[in-house]
């Protein structure tokens, strides 16, 4: 039976990558990304891969690359939302206004008060989740097909903000709640190097404590040198990133502002790097908590039993009901986290804030290989597929490329990447 | 009713299913249908398709909620209005649909719902697959993929897993729904193996199935069903195949005397 094709393969020798047990299909991504970054990086000159460009980057894809996150759940369990922009524009609304309007001058807090950022920052997170739980209850009980809820809110949502607003601008908004919008919010090159360091040392860990429990249980391991590799690569990312936000320089200007801010002046000669923006953290601990969720915890192991087979799922005891609330309220409380970061990126809350980011957000976890016909999906996939459109989109806009053909390209790219999926799933046969 | 010698008089079964009735939009189902289950016990339930089978024993499964009737589990009523409660009572189904999570794992799927989990709460996967590696060694030494989705097994492998799954959770009630169904003849002759050694370790267990042979192989007792009423139930021993065929196609009992 299939028992000896299997020792066929493991008689063969194993390959390099084989050995190294990396997913292919994110080596694919990997690759072809870097190849995008090289054709741009020469077709500009050389200012596309500058520590300055690398750093707008980051900080332009942390918004999407949230909300991908969550919508890898939703596509998963065989749902889409498409009203995550327009969401994302009422939380940014409801914070707005909790900031400007109704914590300082209806309960008089001052300007800058402390707690003026996480008050607004808390009611945003309550409204996404709320919403988020209401569309999932009318999803997963009342079963209107999410399609339908989702074009709904898409319509509903952007206009609600409107109301709310009168229409308006919304801002300055708080200087602490500014720090999570990227330039204006770094842990300078010091804090950058503590973090990466903490990093590495955590990712190194958690590849042994895995090869550890696979010993415990006497698994086959990969050899020790796979492992070394692994953890080398690893270690090269996060501290590679770590050097090239640090290597982008405060200009000197501004500098001076901050020290005369705080009433000293500036040594002549003073540099400093920007280093990681908070922004860029908020996503990495969002990547972190949505990889354990998925991996590591029931409610993950139950969104993919329920995309891979609904019925299997509802009679091995599964809730899928309850399931679908919990997913789009966390979906919900993401779009909060983005409306947090895209609006303190521009300061202040404009009524066309995330306009058109649900296509963006579905784009970016379907070019990171969650399949729409449910049951497939990465959270890192997510979050590189996001990293891609950026790119993609900031690049065309550097070399010159008209804003109507960036679009044109852009569209091609995610049914060429779908396309390229569908053949590379069938010749590995299935779910990979 | 004559006893089964496998029966201790008077012993109360396993599970009693009473007067249980099911429609579905004015089409009614399951017609009034009593049926039971004695410990260490294999019930055929046989009929066409569309009898009224697979719904019968989904309101023993908590698939369905029966419109009227009772479910007495050791002689006592039984609450089962969804899945999670019948598993309460150890009742653990086999479809015929090979009800697994393509995309996951077998010890994923066997463990569905029921995970395994850390002091911390996370999924323990390497103990579990550990567990599945054990269970798997007793009743499919064969088996070795263990790392790759349940896509890729054929259709013995699956309804392996799913046997193991019922008998790795201390199954007392097996729901077998054309177990068979989908598998080649060496798959569906180990699944056999797999049923004889469960009642021997005193399962009981409903069997559906539309292959004469095999139920007469397999099971104790058989219940026929027709455009969801019952036509009757038969010790084995006491009827032929023809007769079975008689009551799946005629919808009447054999006409002798002693057996009522
Ligand atoms: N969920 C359902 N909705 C509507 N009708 C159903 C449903 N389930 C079963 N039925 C009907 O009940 C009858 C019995 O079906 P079933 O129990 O599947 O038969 P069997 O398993 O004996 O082949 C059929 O007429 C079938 O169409
Ligand atoms: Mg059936």
């Amino acid at each position: 039976m299939s028992d000896t094709a299997e020792a066929h393969g493991a008689a063969r020798k194993r390959s390099f990558i084989e050995t190294l047990e990396i997913d292919t299909r994110l080596l694919g991504m990997i690759g072809a990304f870097i190849v995008l970054c090289l054709v741009f990086h020469f077709q500009t000159d050389g200012r596309f891969l500058t520590p300055r460009n690398i750093f707008t980057l980051a900080i332009q894809t942390v918004s999407v690359a949230i909300m991908a996150t969550g919508m890898v759940f939703v596509i998963v369990t065989r749902h889409i939302d498409l009203s995550v922009g327009s969401l994302l524009a009422l939380c940014s609304a409801v914070m707005g206004m909790m900031q400007v309007v109704v914590m300082p001058q209806m309960m008089g807090m001052g300007f800058g008060h402390p707690l003026i950022a996480p008050l607004a920052i808390l009611s945003g997170v309550v409204v996404g989740v709320l919403i988020g739980a209401f569309n999932g209850w009318l999803i997963g009980y009342l079963t209107i097909p999410s399609f339908i809820v989702t074009l709904g809110g898409l319509l509903i949502w952007r206009n609600v903000a409107w109301y709310l607003t009168s229409g308006q601008t919304i801002g300055p908004l708080d200087p602490t709640f500014q720090l999570f919008g990227g330039i204006n919010g770094t842990i300078g090159p010091f804090w950058s190097w503590v973090v990466g360091g903490l990093g590495t040392a955590a990712a190194l860990w958690s590849l042994w404590s895995a090869r550890r429990a696979k010993q415990v249980h006497g698994f086959r391991v990969k050899p020790a040198w796979a492992e070394l590799v692994m953890g080398g690569l690893v270690a090269a990312a996060i501290l590679g990133f770590v050097a090239i936000v640090n290597a982008y320089e405060v200009p000197a200007a501004r500098l001076r502002r901050l020290f005369e801010a705080r009433g000293e002046t500036m040594p002549e000669g003073y540099t400093t790097g920007y280093g990681l923006p908070v922004s860029v953290l908020v996503l990495i601990a969002v990547a972190i908590a949505m990889t354990v969720i998925a991996k590591r915890t029931r409610f993950g192991r139950y969104i993919f039993a329920t995309g891979g087979n609904p019925d299997a799922a509802e009679l091995s005891g599964i809730n899928t009901r309850l399931l679908t609330v919990k997913i789009f309220a966390l979906l919900g409380g993401l779009c909060a986290l983005s409306a947090v970061v895209a609006s303190a990126r521009l300061t202040n809350h404009a009524n066309d804030i995330g306009t058109l980011d649900e296509l963006r957000v579905i784009a970016a976890a379907v070019i990171g290989g969650t399949a729409l016909s449910g049951g497939m999906g990465t959270i890192y996939g997510a979050i590189l597929g996001a990293i891609i459109m950026q790119s993609l989109q900031s690049g065309m806009a550097m070399v010159g490329v008209d804003a109507p053909f960036q679009n044109i390209v852009v569209g091609s790219v995610l049914v060429l990447a779908v396309l390229i999926d569908i053949i590379y799933r069938k010749r590995t046969g299935g779910f990979k | 009713m004559t006893l089964n010698p496998n029966r201790a008089a008077g012993a109360t079964p396993l599970v009693a299913m009473k007067d249980i009735s099911i429609s579905f939009g004015g089409i009614r189902a399951v017609d009034h249908v009593s049926i039971d289950l004695h410990a260490g016990e294999v019930v055929g339930l046989l009929g066409h398709n569309g009898a009224g089978k697979s719904t019968l024993i989904k309101c023993l499964s908590g698939a369905y909620r029966m419109d009227s009737g009772e479910i007495l589990i050791d002689g006592e009523k039984a609450e089962i209005h969804n899945p999670r409660d019948a598993r309460r009572y150890n009742i653990e189904t086999i479809y015929q649909t090979l009800a697994l999570a393509d995309n996951l794992d077998a010890a994923s799927n066997l463990f569905l719902g029921r995970e395994l989990v850390t002091p911390l709460g996370f999924v323990d996967d390497s103990r579990m697959e550990a567990e599945t590696r054990r269970i798997m060694g007793r009743l499919n030494p064969n088996f070795r993929k263990f790392k790759v989705p349940v896509a890729a097994l054929s259709g013995g492998q699956r309804q392996s897993v799913a046997i193991a799954r019922a008998v790795y959770f201390n199954a007392r009630i097996l729901i077998m729904d054309e177990p068979t169904a989908a598998l080649g003849p060496q798959e569906t002759r180990m699944v056999g193996e797999l049923i004889q050694e469960l009642k021997r370790q005193g399962l009981g267990i409903f069997l559906i199935s539309h292959d004469i042979h095999d139920v007469m192989d397999l099971c104790d007792r058989i219940s026929v069903m027709k455009n969801g009423v019952l036509v009757g139930s038969e010790q084995v021993g006491d009827v032929t195949e023809d007769e079975i065929l008689g009551m799946i196609i005629l919808g009447k009992k054999p006409e002798r005397a002693g057996v009522n």
